[in-house]
C-alpha cells in the first residue's frame, strides 16, 4: 500500500505546478487588490446610483461560475479579437477581476466602517481628502477589512485551479497529469492537497499575526 | 474677528439658523447655551466650513468662509475645534493623533511635530500617556488630548461644542479646567455648553439660542442676573 511509482522528478513537476499556482495567485490578487481599492472607493465616493454601471459589470464578474469566464474570455480574445496571448495572461486578467469584484466589495465595507464624525475630525484639522482617506480612513478600513481579504486570497489560490482550462499547468493541473501516468489518485492528490496547504498556511497564520498586532490598538 | 452676518442654515424643511448675526472679537470668550435644536451647535460647524449655509456670510479675519474659492483647508488650520465625541483616531498613540495633522497640514517635521504635541499635551495634563493608545484613556483624558489636537495646529479661534456632554459626570470637570485654563491664557473662544457654572465664570459674553435665534447676547452677569426674554427666563429656571 505504502509503495508508489512517485519519482524525486515528479515531485519537482508538482512543485512547479505549485510555483505557477503560486504566481498566477500573486499576480492576480496583487491586480485585484489594487483595482478593488479603485473600485471601492469609487463606489463608496460617487454613492449607489451613480455607481451602478460599475456595480453591475462587478455583480457580472462574481455571478458567472470562474470556468465559464475563463473559457468565454479566451474564446472572446483568441477568436473573436485574434489576439495572440498566453493562457497565462487570459488566466491572469480573469482572474484579477473576479478578485477585484470582491475586492471592492470589501474595500467599500471596509471604508464604511470608519465612523464619519472621526473623519469629520480629520477634515476639521485642516486635512485635505486625500491625507483623510490614507491617514486615517485607509488604515482604519484595512483593519476591518483584513479578515476577508484574506479569505478571498485564499479563496482565488484555489479557485486558480480552474485555470487548466487555458492551457495553464498548475498545481492541480500537474496532479492530474502524474495520476493519468501513475495511476495513484488518491495518493497523488493528498500531495497535491499538502502543497496547496503548504502555501496556504502561512498566509493565513500571517493574517492572524497582523490582526492580533492590531489589536492591541 | 468672526464676523456672522444674517446667517441662515435649513436641514431639509427645518430651517436650524434663522439669521444670525454676531462678531466675536480676537481674545473674547463667547459661551453659547440653548436648549436642543436651538441651532447653536450648527452655528460652530458653519463657522469651520464644516457645513454650507443658505444664505448670509461668515468672515473669519477678513476671509469669507463659504466664498467659492475659499480654502478651506487653510481656514480650519486657524479654526480649531473640539466636538462632543472626542474622535481620537484609534490606530494611533496619544501622541501620533497629536502629530498627524501637524506633520500631514503644517508639513512641520516629525521632530517639531513631536516637540509640539509633547508640549500641548503636558499642557493639558497628559504628559504621562504619550505613548499610549487612545483605548485605554478615560473620556476625559480623550477630551482633553483631541483639545490638545487642536492646539497643536497653533489656531487664532477655538470652538467648543458641547465637549463635556458625552462625558461622566465625574469626568466633567478635568476638561472644563483645561478650558479655563485656555480662557485665562487669552485664546479666543466660542464654546457651546450647557455646564451654567461654567459660562458664568469664563464667559466675556454669553448668547442664548432659542429656536435658530440669537434670543439674546449680554455680558454673563447681565444676561444670568436679569434676563430679558421670557425664554430665557424659562430655561435659566430648568436648568437650575
Amino acid at each position: 500500500m505504502f509503495e508508489t511509482a512517485l519519482t524525486y522528478n515528479d515531485l519537482m513537476f508538482l512543485a512547479k505546478g505549485a510555483g505557477m499556482t503560486l504566481m498566477v495567485t500573486a499576480i492576480s490578487v496583487f491586480i485585484g487588490t489594487v483595482l478593488g481599492i479603485i473600485f471601492g472607493v469609487f463606489r463608496y465616493q460617487v454613492g449607489a446610483l451613480w455607481a451602478m454601471p460599475l456595480t453591475f459589470v462587478l455583480d457580472v464578474f462574481r455571478s458567472i461560475p470562474l470556468l465559464i469566464q475563463l473559457v468565454l474570455a479566451n474564446a472572446f480574445i483568441t477568436t473573436v479579437l485574434k489576439i495572440k496571448v498566453s493562457g497565462l495572461t487570459v488566466a491572469c486578467g480573469v482572474l484579477s477581476l473576479y478578485t477585484a469584484a470582491y475586492c471592492a466589495e470589501i474595500v467599500r465595507g471596509g471604508i464604511e466602517a470608519v465612523p464619519l464624525p472621526l473623519r469629520r475630525a480629520a477634515r476639521s484639522l485642516g486635512m485635505t481628502w486625500g491625507q483623510d482617506m490614507t491617514s486615517v480612513v485607509m488604515p482604519l478600513a484595512t483593519r476591518v477589512a483584513l479578515p476577508s481579504w484574506i479569505g478571498l486570497a485564499l479563496g482565488v489560490m484555489k479557485d486558480s485551479a480552474l485555470v487548466y482550462i487555458v492551457q495553464v499547468v498548475e498545481l492541480l493541473k500537474s496532479t492530474q497529469i502524474l495520476i493519468t501516468r501513475l495511476q495513484e489518485p488518491l495518493f497523488l492528490l493528498m500531495i497535491c492537497g499538502l502543497f496547496y496547504f503548504v502555501i496556504s498556511f502561512p498566509i493565513a497564520r500571517f493574517g492572524g499575526y497582523l490582526e492580533k498586532r492590531w489589536s492591541n490598538d | 474677528m468672526i464676523e456672522i452676518e444674517n446667517v441662515r442654515k435649513s436641514f431639509g424643511p427645518l430651517e436650524v439658523l434663522k439669521g444670525i448675526n454676531l462678531n466675536v472679537p480676537k481674545g473674547e470668550v463667547l459661551t453659547v447655551i440653548g436648549g436642543s435644536g436651538s441651532g447653536k451647535s450648527t452655528l460652530l460647524t458653519c463657522i469651520n466650513g464644516l457645513e454650507p449655509i443658505d444664505s448670509g456670510k461668515i468672515v473669519v479675519d477678513g476671509v469669507e468662509v463659504h466664498a467659492r474659492g475659499s480654502d478651506l483647508n487653510k481656514l480650519r488650520q486657524k479654526i480649531g475645534i473640539v466636538f462632543q465625541q472626542w474622535n481620537a483616531f484609534p490606530h494611533l498613540t496619544v501622541i501620533e493623533n497629536v502629530m498627524l495633522a501637524q506633520q500631514k497640514v503644517l508639513k512641520r517635521s516629525k521632530a517639531e511635530a513631536e516637540a509640539e504635541a509633547e508640549k500641548q499635551l503636558k499642557h493639558v495634563g497628559l504628559g504621562d500617556k504619550l505613548k499610549v493608545y487612545p483605548s485605554r484613556l478615560s473620556g476625559g483624558q480623550q477630551q482633553r488630548m483631541a483639545i490638545a489636537r487642536a492646539l497643536a495646529m497653533s489656531p487664532d479661534y477655538m470652538l467648543f461644542d458641547e465637549v463635556t456632554s458625552a462625558l461622566d459626570p465625574q469626568l466633567v470637570g478635568e476638561v472644563l479646567d483645561t478650558l479655563r485654563m485656555l480662557a485665562s491664557e487669552g485664546m479666543t473662544m466660542i464654546c457651546v455648553t450647557h455646564e451654567m457654572k461654567f459660562a458664568r465664570e469664563v464667559s466675556d459674553r454669553v448668547a442664548f439660542f432659542h429656536k435658530g435665534v440669537m434670543a439674546e447676547i449680554a455680558p454673563p452677569d447681565e444676561l444670568f442676573g436679569a434676563p430679558k426674554t421670557p425664554e430665557l427666563q424659562q430655561f435659566l429656571s430648568a436648568t437650575h
